[in-house]
């Protein structure tokens, strides 16, 4: 089965969409980079190339990890399969 | 692969090597332009410099001006140099600083001669130069001439993914063989600050690096006005997926695949202590980063992109690499290696760093990049603050 999402590190906790979109209920394959393993998740939102993936529930105030460190803050809580971006995830610098 | 030991490039009085050949008409100040510009045009094979500024500047800020103008025209790349200002005294300081590296070198003031006046003597001269370095021809010089440095622009998170590790998969392959390389955009490592000051390669350079990021992040933090989104990360990263500083920052390290750097240079500083990787610090501006690259001597930029940035300098060529298929599909002429296929596990990250490195040593060797075929020469000065 082809890739549709690539993880960077076992502890992320969002995947980046690496074909042109992935559809509402989509069921995706997920390839984590590190250790080289394959993981399944189905979407909730079309969400277009290059645009994250939520791994897990995720809650206000919990971190995302991405290459395994802390990219920014959750300001609005998230379902796994929800597309990850702007609206929901600030930066905790500036 | 095996990686060629050596590349076809120019040699120089000062024992470096250059990737090009250029015979630059450089301005001294904003209101010398013009009278660079109308030499540029008159000499065929000939290149001017303009840029905004050169007046009234004073104490970091002047000194950083000369230490731009000076590289500028020593840089390996530059066969000759014409330098072209108002007033006689900063004319002669740019025309001595150049002059040290043994390559001809003269110096016009317009005050008393006017522009018609000055450009028909920096004409003469331009065209002398010009006609002696046409002359001069490609030789066999050591991988170990080539100075490379690296920036990365318009990113999405394919460049984190991918373009960017493919630098660091060059960089790994590339440092063993005694190449400088050199990384910079201070204020794009905020939030990855404290992973890349690890990365020093003495307790030193580690606590440079600190330093110099904390001053920038005071400065941004002093001049915000909100939380700098659309700025840092601009609309562009934004639009391929890239969400907060942070994230751009972990993807932007990624460049120097698992290197340590030895130094940390200030903007357009030549680096002093031999082979291996610099952090210059700089500003996360694609014109005013690899301007100060250049300055400080890199023959050869290598410059990621995600959503399709289309920077170029007029001295040091800039190649473009993407792993983003759509930036491809719609802007592949500024695009000099496609390593799209990464995405689609079609190409390791191995495959795409040898690619790099061919397209680098053909590059080198003279191909045209596609900046410089359509015309990019963006050479932008850093201003630190207002002039006095």
């Amino acid at each position: 089965m082809a890739t549709d999402i690539i993880i960077h590190d076992e502890k992320d906790n969002v995947g980046v969409v690496v074909i042109d979109k992935i559809k509402p209920k989509q069921e995706c394959s997920c390839w984590i980079m590190e250790n080289d393993k394959t993981v399944k998740i189905e979407s909730i939102n079309e969400i277009e190339l290059g645009h994250k993936i939520a791994m897990v529930d995720l809650n206000e105030g919990d971190t995302i990890l991405k290459y395994g460190h802390d990219i920014g803050k959750v300001v609005k809580s998230i379902k796994k399969g929800e597309h990850v971006h702007v609206h929901n995830v600030k930066t905790k610098k500036w | 692969m095996e990686i060629p030991k050596s590349f076809l490039g120019y040699k120089r009085e000062n024992g470096r090597a250059g990737t090009r050949n250029h015979v630059i008409i450089l301005p001294v100040d904003d209101i010398s332009n013009a009278c660079a510009e109308a030499v540029a045009n008159n000499i065929k094979g000939t290149i001017a410099l303009p840029h905004s500024y050169g007046r009234l500047q004073f104490g970091a800020d002047l000194e950083l001006h000369f230490r731009t103008m000076i590289g500028t025209g020593s840089n390996p790349n530059v066969a000759a140099v014409i330098v072209i200002g108002i007033e006689p005294k900063w004319t002669k300081k740019i025309v001595d600083g150049i002059a040290k590296t043994g390559k001809p070198v003269e110096g016009f003031h317009i005050e008393r001669t006017g522009d018609i006046g000055t450009v028909m003597k920096a004409s003469k001269k331009a065209q002398e130069f010009v006609m002696w370095a046409s002359e001069k021809q490609r030789e066999e010089c050591p991988i170990s001439d080539l100075w490379i440095s690296v920036k990365c622009g318009e990113s999405d998170t394919t460049s984190g993914l991918a373009a960017n590790p493919t630098v660091g998969n060059l960089m790994d392959k590339l440092e063993p063989l005694g190449v400088h390389l050199c990384f910079g955009e201070t204020s794009e490592l905020t939030g990855a600050e404290k992973v890349c000051a690890t990365r020093g390669a003495t307790k030193e350079a580690s606590d440079k690096f600190m330093k110099t990021w904390s001053a920038y992040n005071d400065f941004i933090l002093k001049e915000a006005t909100d939380d700098l989104s659309e700025s840092q990360p601009t609309a562009g990263n934004i639009a391929g997926g890239l969400t907060t500083i942070e994230e751009k920052a972990f993807g932007n390290f990624q460049k120097i695949g698992s290197c340590k750097f030895i130094d940390v240079l200030e903007p357009a500083e030549e680096p002093k202590k031999g082979k291996g990787l610099y952090f210059m610090d700089t500003s996360s501006a694609a014109a005013e980063c690899v301007t100060l690259q250049a300055a400080a001597g890199f023959n050869i930029h290598l410059f990621p992109t995600g959503q399709g940035n289309i920077v170029g300098n007029p001295i040091e060529p800039v190649i473009k690499l993407t792993a983003n298929p759509l930036t491809v599909k719609g802007m592949g002429e500024h695009i000099d290696c496609d390593v799209s296929k990464i995405l689609s596990r079609e190409m390791n990250m191995s495959q795409a760093g040898d690619e790099l490195i061919k397209t680098t040593l053909r590059v080198a060797n003279g191909r045209l990049t596609c900046a410089e075929a359509l015309g990019h020469k963006e050479f932008v000065m850093t201003k630190l603050y207002r002039s006095a």
